[in-house]
């Protein structure tokens, strides 16, 4: 049976690990290959580095730690941040990269999702969407969350699918680095209507998060970056709290699962 | 003697990791753009993900399809990985490509999963022994990325290491001689995968032996 992914997230700026919160007030938390190996030998069963600078000038700096990381920890890496063309997405995948996220290239070319599927596979290609609550619905958030666009996350999220879109990666912008725990409404909206794994972000403070992302949200696999960073909680225990709660997950060195 | 593993690119994806897994696994590798790469290596993988139809044209427009299908049809060492796997059968479902047809059967969508793209960990379970899991507990979880699988003939079904199941069963290991596919990503599953590479660069160890005692 697939197991429930637990994916720690590294926000990376100027080739450093930060992490703020409602995607502002940056705090530096350490070297992006280094974190990433300890998360490999604790359990993580995946990565995804975000380049939050992602000026074009800094392309050189991301590669690196792509390729850094890639040669040190043999988990699934997912990167995303300012990737705006199908050339930029195969230096990212060439450099160690499994995964592309798209998000406000995607949403100013939905183009670009499709080329990208047709050239590398659906499989590679994650959007990104960056959702604030808006009444009963969802609006989309461009550019980190600062810009406000004219679409519904929902009908965006089915949009993307159908544009090739292999995997989603749904950050709540109310509850990111609140501690609030994730937003399932959103999530459970956006699992009924597609059938790609989703990935649930934003919002979490403790292990009872992930299980509810899971079952209440129907997510696949659940993201978060300052809880893991800052040892607040270890993926040992988030995997104990979601194995616990009869979700599949995989077991991590020294801990059943 | 340290094997020389050539690993295919033809401009797809990250080579990084397999490159890395391999060369931790005490093996020469050299990245092969054509097919003038083969003539010092022991062994070829043919990694990748994506589709079949656009990986078959760049193979072919770098003269490398015959040279592959010689390599296998020789039985010499060979891992496919993922989309390297499904390329052996005969064709693909995925766009109706025809592949290298070195195994019976074609490849199928994974129309029963509950989930599409299959991403993430699941479970490798074996129908036989095999060495290229020596040291891995059978159900040991590996990671996968893919929404295709090769499906052999019932008349080559014997070809069947390992499944998974992911709504329903599918083909996750095959083997005959030395030709070896894997539809998961070792390169991607922690320490089973690279002790997963590590067993192929001893096989490839002991068919190079073999090989050197036939000819002397």
């Amino acid at each position: 049976m697939l197991r429930r992914r637990v994916i720690p997230c590294l926000d990376v700026a100027d080739g450093r690990v930060v992490k703020g919160t409602r995607f502002v007030d940056l705090v530096d938390e350490g070297d992006p290959p280094e974190l990433a190996e300890r998360y490999a030998r604790e359990g993580a069963d995946e990565l995804v580095f975000l380049d939050i600078t992602a000026a074009p000038e800094r392309r050189g700096t991301l590669l690196d730690i792509v390729e850094r990381t890639a040669r040190r920890a043999f988990i699934p890496l997912t990167v995303g941040g300012g990737v705006r063309s199908v050339d930029e997405m195969r230096d990212v995948l060439r450099a160690g990269a499994d995964k592309v996220s798209l998000n406000t290239a995607a949403v100013a070319e939905p183009g670009l999702v499709s080329a990208c599927a047709r050239r590398f596979g659906s499989q590679a290609v994650v959007v990104a969407i960056d959702a604030l609550r808006d009444g009963a619905a969802w609006t989309v958030y461009v550019k980190g969350g600062r810009e406000a666009t004219s679409l519904d996350a929902v009908a965006w999220a089915e949009r993307a699918v159908d544009l090739g879109a292999g995997e989603l990666l749904v950050t709540s912008i109310d509850r990111d680095g609140t501690g609030l725990g994730f937003d399932t409404g959103l999530l459970r909206a956006i699992t009924d209507r597609v059938s790609v794994p989703v990935i649930a972000s934003g919002g979490a403070a403790g292990p009872d998060d992930f299980v509810a992302a899971v079952r209440d949200g129907g997510a696949d696999a659940v993201l978060a970056a300052s809880i893991f960073h800052r040892r607040i909680h270890s993926i040992a225990s988030v995997k104990a709290a979601m194995a616990a709660a009869g979700l599949p997950v995989r077991a991590t060195t020294g801990v059943a699962a | 003697m340290t094997p020389r593993i050539a690993v295919v690119d033809y401009g797809a994806g990250n080579l990084v990791s397999i490159e890395q897994g391999l060369t931790a696994s005490s093996a020469d590798v050299v990245i092969a753009r054509d097919a003038g790469a083969f003539e010092s290596a022991d062994a070829v993988v043919v990694p990748g993900v994506g589709a079949a139809a656009p990986a078959m044209e760049r193979l072919q427009t770098a003269g490398l399809v015959e040279p592959i299908v010689e390599w296998i049809t020789a039985d010499r060492p060979f891992l496919g990985v993922c989309l390297g796997l499904q390329l052996l059968f005969e064709t693909s479902d995925e766009d109706g490509a025809r592949t290298f047809g070195v195994l019976e059967g074609r490849t199928q969508r994974l129309d029963r999963a509950p989930t599409l793209p299959h991403i993430g960990w699941n479970q490798v379970e074996r129908r036989r022994s095999h060495p290229l899991f020596d040291g891995i507990a059978d159900g040991a979880d590996f990671y996968f990325v893919h929404s295709y699988a090769g499906t052999p003939t019932t008349e080559d079904d014997d070809v069947v290491l390992a499944e998974t199941e992911h709504g329903g069963r599918f083909v996750s290991a095959v083997a005959r001689g030395n030709l070896l596919g894997v539809q998961f990503h070792p390169e991607r599953s922690g320490d089973d995968g690279l002790r997963l590479l590590a067993n192929f660069v001893a096989l490839v160890r002991t068919a190079g032996r073999a090989t050197a005692d036939m000819a002397s």
